[in-house]
């Protein structure tokens, strides 16, 4: 069959013929909104018009047949109008009142989950891993699964102090957003790579490769036509092997995550914040990744129990200091936590008033 | 079909969260590719190293992104992901979509696909997980031909993206939906035709809560915000009182600014004091509102640590107007890559490049003034540069003071 003509240049088809009549009328002139559970919220313009959200859950890897189901229930009930959110979670845009509980109803009955809305925890941002992605340590569905399944209670119904934002990134690139997280897990390699010098020329540039590394740590090696890598400098980011596949730095036994608090993005109250490290290394568990559950699951309960209303956990933090939050967590304060690469300036302490 | 065996995964379809394992199966029900992915994906659960190989230049005739390469190093063992190469389609402005418009995406992903999707990748696009090079081209004359274009990657202006904006939020201060609708427009070269240093993103929120976390996450970060009052209807704020908010605990002494009061009956907000943070706002949205003049801050710079440590973006521009057709802003934008063009080396982000030579030749390269809004702080040590230039308007201010007798500091 011949194919259609292409079209190139056109960039994505006008954003208005998506937003449902309501948005239409009502666009910039919205007055309030009210959270009536964490999976329905209502947005109320100046017209008096109202407009209700139910957020549902999405694994954010979605087979077509899960996206035509949430079509057929977008027929259904809000006239075939809905959106996607940052977090990848999926909203139904339902402008008629009786609409609302029997696609709740429906929802449930099909087993979709709702939810994320206000303070407790939403769907986690997070990268491809082992899905699809060359350079992971881990794989990010996988935690996330894992993780959700256990905090499912702060997605549905139970509430903290304020928004928890979660995310994993399957390698020290982090390419979904870690680094200004509430909580965030990060893969990380904890060895040197090692090299396939025969196959360095054939496969690799030199300059790149060296130019590559962040912290100047390869060198030539003419004997071997190939590079060194002085391991009192590598710190196992990878670069090197992106950019030259006979370098490896994959280890089944030693790539494993580290635990990064205390992020946010954005302004109220406080600056945006990035996520610090606590916890520098946990090992690779797949399927379930239990102690990286665990441990998630123990600080967001510890800052439940510490924080106060409205505090994110990086201002609870700031507020009682970092010496207090691993008291009351209990993890080991550990040499890694202490900054040795850009920021140690900043973040030694100069005074000598902490608390015990 | 090959029949894996999956008892790994498989466990991740137990428990309430909706499992990603769930979906790939349901695709490899009859798609070979994603029922080798599904197979392909417990091996790396078994062995715990992934087995995908980096890149490889695919694409599409015309365009020098939009596909990313992706091929597996096992791809004799399993022929279905031998190539599954990812397609970026550029989402639409706040992610809206009809049911009518995403079937036909299905329709078409099936057809040529592994029937796997992200919905969404983290950079905004929509997708497409999984086809092989032979289909890339029949795949971009079925989307085109329909409306629907392909995102950007490599070292190019990466698919714009925003929050929801004027579409269903009382915070927004300019109209995201419409500007990264129109930014995107404009720059269709530059998203499809690689010819930056590096990739750079613009991503735009309508205040101070970045629901899209520009601030972390893009080169440019175009943040909402106003110059007037908050405006207090002090009826509802009677009815949080009423309605158990603590108002002086919650609300007046979390003000960053500490510059609201309250005794019980009235609230009050010394606005000239205000920093815009949208914590009240937030809290008591049907008693404040932002009103006066609205616009935009430019902040300039994020990054995540690779190579050298992760950065904020920078304020750069405390205000700016954002009306259409956008003239100001996308003036700004192509004066940013003129100077990054100029000073950058090969894979080198804009904020990296900043640090490099200097926030001044930045903000002259634009043509921008320093003023106070731009810092936290002013710079600890005293190893500044002085030109020729800035010497002869020290030395002319002080010859004015000579003349009229005071001092201008
Ligand atoms: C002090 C340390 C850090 C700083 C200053 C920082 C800063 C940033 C910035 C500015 C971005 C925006 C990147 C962009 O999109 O271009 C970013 C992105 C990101 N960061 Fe960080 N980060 C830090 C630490 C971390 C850590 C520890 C993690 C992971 C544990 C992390 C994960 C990420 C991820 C995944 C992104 C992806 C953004 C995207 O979706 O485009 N960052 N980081
Ligand atoms: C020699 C130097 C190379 C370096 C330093 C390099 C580095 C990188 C980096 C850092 C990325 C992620 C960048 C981004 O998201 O923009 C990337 C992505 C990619 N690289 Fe390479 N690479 C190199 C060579 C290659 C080669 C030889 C190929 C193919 C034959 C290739 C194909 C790709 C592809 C397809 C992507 C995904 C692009 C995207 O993000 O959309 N690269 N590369
Ligand atoms: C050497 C550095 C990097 C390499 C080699 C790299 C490579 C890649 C590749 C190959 C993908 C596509 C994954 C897939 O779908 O198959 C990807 C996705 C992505 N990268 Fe990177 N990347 C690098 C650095 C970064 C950094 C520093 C950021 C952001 C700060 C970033 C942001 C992204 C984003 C947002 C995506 C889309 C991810 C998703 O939706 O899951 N990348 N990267
Ligand atoms: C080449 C550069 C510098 C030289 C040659 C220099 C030299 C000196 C000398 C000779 C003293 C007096 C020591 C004494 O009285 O016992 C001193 C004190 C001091 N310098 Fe420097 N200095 C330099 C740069 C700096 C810089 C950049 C800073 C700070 C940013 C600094 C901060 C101080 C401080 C805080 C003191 C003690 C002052 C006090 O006790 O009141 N110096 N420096
Ligand atoms: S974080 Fe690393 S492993 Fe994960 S998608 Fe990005 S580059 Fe790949
Ligand atoms: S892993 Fe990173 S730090 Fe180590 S040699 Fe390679 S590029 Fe350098
Ligand atoms: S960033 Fe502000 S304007 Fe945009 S959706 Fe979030 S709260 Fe609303
Ligand atoms: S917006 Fe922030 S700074 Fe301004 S009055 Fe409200 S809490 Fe205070």
């Amino acid at each position: 069959m011949a194919l259609p003509q292409r079209k190139t240049d056109i960039g994505p088809p006008h954003y208005k013929q998506f937003l449902p009549p309501v948005i239409q009328k009502n666009y910039g002139k919205w007055k309030y909104h009210e959270i009536t559970d964490p999976g329905l919220m209502v947005h109320v313009g100046e017209s008096g018009d109202k407009l209700w959200t139910v957020r549902v859950a999405s694994p954010r890897i979605l087979s077509t047949a899960t996206i035509r189901e949430h079509c057929d229930l977008a027929d259904k009930y809000c006239g075939g109008f809905f959106r996607y959110t940052t977090r990848n979670n999926v909203e139904f845009l339902v402008s008629d009142e009786k609409q609302v509980e029997p696609l709740r109803k429906d929802l449930t009955k099909r087993g979709f989950k709702m939810g994320g809305i206000g303070s407790g925890i939403s769907n986690v941002v997070h990268t491809q891993g082992w899905v699809h992605c060359h350079s992971a340590c881990t794989d990010a569905s996988g935690l996330v699964k894992s993780m959700m399944d256990e905090l499912m209670p702060y997605f549905e119904s139970k509430r903290l102090p304020n928004k928890v934002r979660l995310a994993v990134a399957c390698c020290v690139n982090m390419c979904g957003a870690v680094h200004c997280s509430d909580i965030a897990v990060v893969a990380v390699h904890t060895k040197v790579p090692t090299i396939a010098h025969e196959n360095f020329k054939n496969m690799c540039e030199l300059p790149t490769v060296i130019g590559s590394c962040p912290t100047r740590a390869i060198s030539p090696d003419p004997a071997n036509k190939s590079v060194k890598i002085n391991a009192e400098k590598c710190m196992y980011c990878g670069n090197c092997f992106t950019v030259c596949p006979p370098i490896s730095i994959k280890d089944p036994e030693r790539d494993g995550v580290a635990i990064v608090v205390g992020g946010k993005v954005n302004s109220l109250r406080s600056n945006p914040k990035f996520s610090k490290l606590v916890i520098p290394y946990i090992s690779n568990e797949p399927p379930r990744w239990p102690k990286v559950v665990a441990a998630i699951k123990h600080i967001v309960e510890v800052y439940a129990k510490n924080a106060r209303k409205h505090e994110r956990v990086g201002e609870w933090i700031e507020r009682i200091g970092w010496e207090r939050f691993f008291s009351l967590t209990g993890i080991d304060f550990t040499f890694q936590c202490i900054d040795d690469f850009t920021f140690m300036r900043d973040t030694m302490r100069t005074s000598s008033t902490f608390k015990w | 079909m090959k029949k894996y065996d999956t008892p790994l995964i498989d466990e991740l379809e137990k428990g309430p969260w909706p499992s990603f394992v769930t979906e790939m199966k349901k695709a490899a029900k009859n798609n070979e590719m994603a029922n080798d992915a599904v197979g392909h994906l417990e091996k790396c659960f078994k062995t715990k190293v992934g087995y995908w190989k980096h890149g490889g230049i695919v694409g599409v005739l015309g365009y020098g992104g939009g596909v990313i390469g992706r091929y597996s190093e096992i791809g004799d063992e399993f022929p279905g992901v031998a190539h599954f190469h990812t397609v970026r389609i550029n989402q639409p402005s706040g992610f809206f979509y009809t049911s009518a418009a995403l079937r036909e995406i299905c329709d078409i992903w099936d057809k040529y696909g592994s029937g796997l999707t992200n919905v969404h990748g983290s950079t905004g696009d929509l997708v497409l997980l999984g086809t092989k090079t032979e289909a890339l081209e029949a795949i971009f004359a079925e989307y085109s031909s329909r409306g629907w274009d392909l995102g950007g990657s490599g070292s190019a202006l990466r698919t714009p993206s925003c929050c929801i904006g004027p579409g269903r939020c009382e915070w927004s201060n300019y109209d995201t939906l419409d500007l990264s609708y129109a930014l995107t427009q404009e720059f269709q070269d530059e998203i499809h035709r690689p010819t930056f240093a590096y990739k750079f993103k613009i991503k735009m929120s309508g205040c101070a809560c970045d629901c899209v976390a520009s601030l972390a996450r893009a080169d440019m970060s175009i943040i909402g915000t106003w110059k007037g009052k908050i405006e207090v209807n002090q009826d509802e704020v009677k009815n949080y009182a009423k309605n158990g908010m603590d108002i002086n605990a919650e609300i007046v002494n979390m003000c960053p600014t500490q510059c609201i009061s309250y005794d019980g009956k009235a609230l009050k907000i010394n606005d000239a004091e205000c920093s815009r943070c949208m914590h009240c706002i937030t809290r008591m949205t049907k008693a404040l509102r932002p009103s006066g003049e609205r616009g935009a801050t430019i902040c300039i710079g994020s990054k995540a640590p690779i190579v050298v440590g992760s950065l904020l973006s920078w304020v750069i521009v405390p205000f700016i107007k954002v009306e259409p057709p956008y003239t100001e802003l996308k003036d700004l934008v192509r004066k940013i890559w003129e100077w990054w063009d100029d000073n950058a080396k090969p894979r080198e982000r804009i904020g990296e490049v900043i640090e490099m030579k200097g926030m001044r030749s930045f903000l002259e390269g634009i043509g921008q003034s320093p003023i106070p809004q731009q810092i936290k702080e002013p710079r600890k040590d005293p190893f500044m540069f002085y030109t020729e230039d800035d010497m002869a308007a020290f030395k002319a201010k002080e010859a004015e003071e000579k003349k009229t007798g005071k001092f201008k500091f």
